[in-house]
């Protein structure tokens, strides 16, 4: 079910501010994303992606500034919010204790996919990513690369409107982060706005619109090729440290 | 409802998949229950006696075959002197010294006795006020026998003893409903708080908060499994009183089930409390051990409230575990029923009430 099918944007956030104590971590933010967009969200460490990433989805209050996330407000409907995304965060975040099946089951269930169905959908899940031999291992046992993929099979079971990825490919091999793309890309073909932070800026390129972020403020939104012609850069990369060189915060 | 299955369903399999939780759940009350009872006594058992006999009488052999005799007390040694006998009691090898005076049988007939003296380390007040009594005790009959001896007539024992409901004094029948309410404490209220704060630590609780899953549901999830557990823990301690110390309630089981259930309630409650409270485990095992000390101190467990000074007294009306241990014991020991216990009931349904309103309340979903 889509909400608020009319518009064009499915994110809209308006001078979207939070402040911990006197620290700003994200500062008067302003950007739309568009239905079906792979949206990247860059920045330097300490920029505020994340921070800015867990407002929208409702897992923290803004200190000020207005938002709309497939149709719901960020201050007032987090919950509903809950029901149209999928997340996956930075750190893994599925139960090592249960196996991979279960966690399927598990994530699937909460969001109300019945279970002859959600069975179904995560079988063929798993067998496009020949994943099917491990289905009844524990999550724990696995290699981090395999624990990311199956984190992204897990963020998106529930086939939700936009689906978050918090640096879904930090320290995963080129290989593995070549079938990551593959994944966000059949995702996207299907409908789901991707809403996707990283440090790699090849990947940048992947993304249809990519913004930048420095010191909690957005410097820069455009696809990439508008942007390497308005930094006059030949890739991603020059774009990004011609940006960041002015960054205070980082490490 | 279906998403509450799913999440029972979670902490069911993690639950048996834990190395550590189901052979707690089996092995804690069975060892509880075997061991605690012995050593949580305060009955006082062989206190060493050193009798100073300067009578030499058939009197003063009668007090010292009836100390040998005796299984509260023991006899050290018959010394000749008191300064010997104290310089023992120094070396901490005597408990408590009887003195009887020269002559003091003839004293007796004459119908004015001398003054026979007891003298205790009270170090550890409780041994040595009880081995004093008991020393007392022994000596009242010991006259008591001498004068009839002289006069049948004239004195028999003034008073009699009954030992209501625990007519054996065991004082481990006096302990062991207080140990399912220890039990109780560990198992649903320290184990689900570990749990909820667990989560936090591995960050699965972020993966969980970023869906719609009421918290109401995802708490009571983790809370059913652990009520079930309790509710089996106090089967088998149960099951342990009766088979190893013979030891079966007075009155209604029904009784004491909905007493452990509202108790239960109350103490998860309290643990999740903790538990939103802390961000690491070890917070909140400090927190959860603050309260433990003085639930397992202040609620009667131990030590009669009735004892403590009044400002304390009044705390204890704050302390959950002060209501369900005076269930336990009443109905365990003298067989009341839920009507006699009626405010004990009524105080820990109000209790239940706040700490799991508390316990709705500290859970954020969202940060602010």
């Amino acid at each position: 079910m889509r909400a608020n099918d009319t518009t064009q944007y499915i994110i809209e956030v308006n001078e979207l501010t939070k402040q911990f104590g006197t620290f700003t971590a994200v500062d008067h933010i302003s950007f739309n994303v568009k239905r079906g967009e792979i949206f990247g969200f860059l920045g330097a460490n300490g920029a505020g992606k994340t921070t800015a990433m867990r407002m929208l989805c409702g897992l923290s209050y803004p200190t000020s500034g207005s938002g709309t996330v497939a149709g719901f407000d960020v201050v007032k409907e987090g919950e509903k919010i809950k029901r149209h995304i999928g997340y996956m965060s930075q750190r893994f975040s599925l139960y090592d204790d249960l196996t991979v099946m279960e966690n399927m089951e598990l994530f699937g269930g909460i969001y109300g996919v019945k279970s002859k169905p959600l069975r179904d959908r995560a079988t063929s899940m798993l067998e496009r990513l020949n994943f099917l031999g491990e289905k009844d291992t524990l999550v724990g046992s696995l290699p981090l690369g395999w624990k990311q993929k199956l984190a992204f099979v897990v963020a998106t079971i529930h086939q939700p409107d936009i689906v978050f990825l918090d640096e879904p490919t930090g320290g995963v091999d080129p290989i593995t982060r070549r079938q990551f793309w593959e994944m966000i890309y059949e995702a996207s073909s299907q409908s789901t706005t991707i809403f996707v932070t990283t440090h790699y800026m090849d990947e940048a390129e992947y993304c249809h619109r990519v913004s930048m972020m420095v010191d909690g403020k957005i410097k820069a939104l455009d696809s990439p090729q508008n942007l390497k012609r308005q930094f006059e850069a030949t890739s991603m990369d020059e774009v990004f440290r011609t940006l960041a060189r002015g960054a205070q915060r980082g490490d | 409802m279906s998403t509450l299955k799913v999440l029972i369903k979670k902490e069911v399999l993690q639950f048996k998949r834990n190395s550590f939780l189901p052979r707690l759940v089996v092995a804690f009350p069975i060892v509880i229950m075997l061991v605690l009872p012995w050593v949580t006594t305060m009955d006082v058992r062989h206190v060493k006696v050193s009798v100073v006999d300067n009578d030499h009488s058939q009197f003063s052999q009668r007090i010292i075959s009836k100390i040998q005799a005796s299984e509260y007390l023991s006899l050290h040694s018959v010394s000749p002197s008191f300064e010997l006998s104290l310089k023992s009691l120094e070396d901490g090898e005597v408990d408590a010294i009887l003195e009887v005076p020269h002559d003091f049988e003839k004293s007796i007939a004459t119908g004015f006795p001398k003054k026979v003296s007891i003298s205790a380390n009270s170090v550890n007040a409780t041994k040595g006020s009880l081995g004093a009594q008991y020393l007392a005790q022994t000596l009242t009959g010991s006259i008591n026998e001498l004068r009839s001896s002289i006069s049948p007539a004239r004195h028999g024992d003034l008073f009699v003893i009954q030992n209501r409901y625990n007519p054996t004094l065991e004082y481990r029948n006096f302990m062991i409903p207080a140990l399912l309410a220890i039990l109780m404490i560990i198992i649903t209220g320290f184990l689900p708080a570990l749990n909820l704060v667990g989560e936090k630590e591995a960050g699965t609780i972020e993966q969980i908060n970023v869906t719609p899953v009421n918290r109401f549901t995802f708490t009571l999830a983790k809370l059913i499994v652990y009520w079930v557990a309790g509710l089996i823990v106090i089967t088998i301690a149960l099951v342990v009183a009766w088979l190893v110390y013979g030891l079966t309630s007075v009155g209604n089981l029904l009784t004491i089930y909905a007493g452990a259930f509202l108790f239960i309630l109350t103490i998860s409650g309290f643990g999740i409390i903790a538990s939103n409270l802390s961000s690491t485990m070890q917070q909140a095992i400090f927190f959860m051990f603050f309260f433990v000390m003085v639930f397992m101190l202040m609620s009667g467990l131990l030590t009669p409230i009735e004892s403590m000074p009044q400002w304390a007294q009044y705390l204890t009306y704050l302390l959950p575990p002060r209501y369900f241990i005076t269930i336990l014991r009443s109905v365990f020991l003298k067989g009341a029923t839920f009507y006699d216990m009626r405010f004990n009931f009524l105080a820990l349904t109000v209790l239940a009430v706040i700490m799991n309103l508390g316990a709705a309340l500290t859970y954020k979903k969202r940060s602010s």
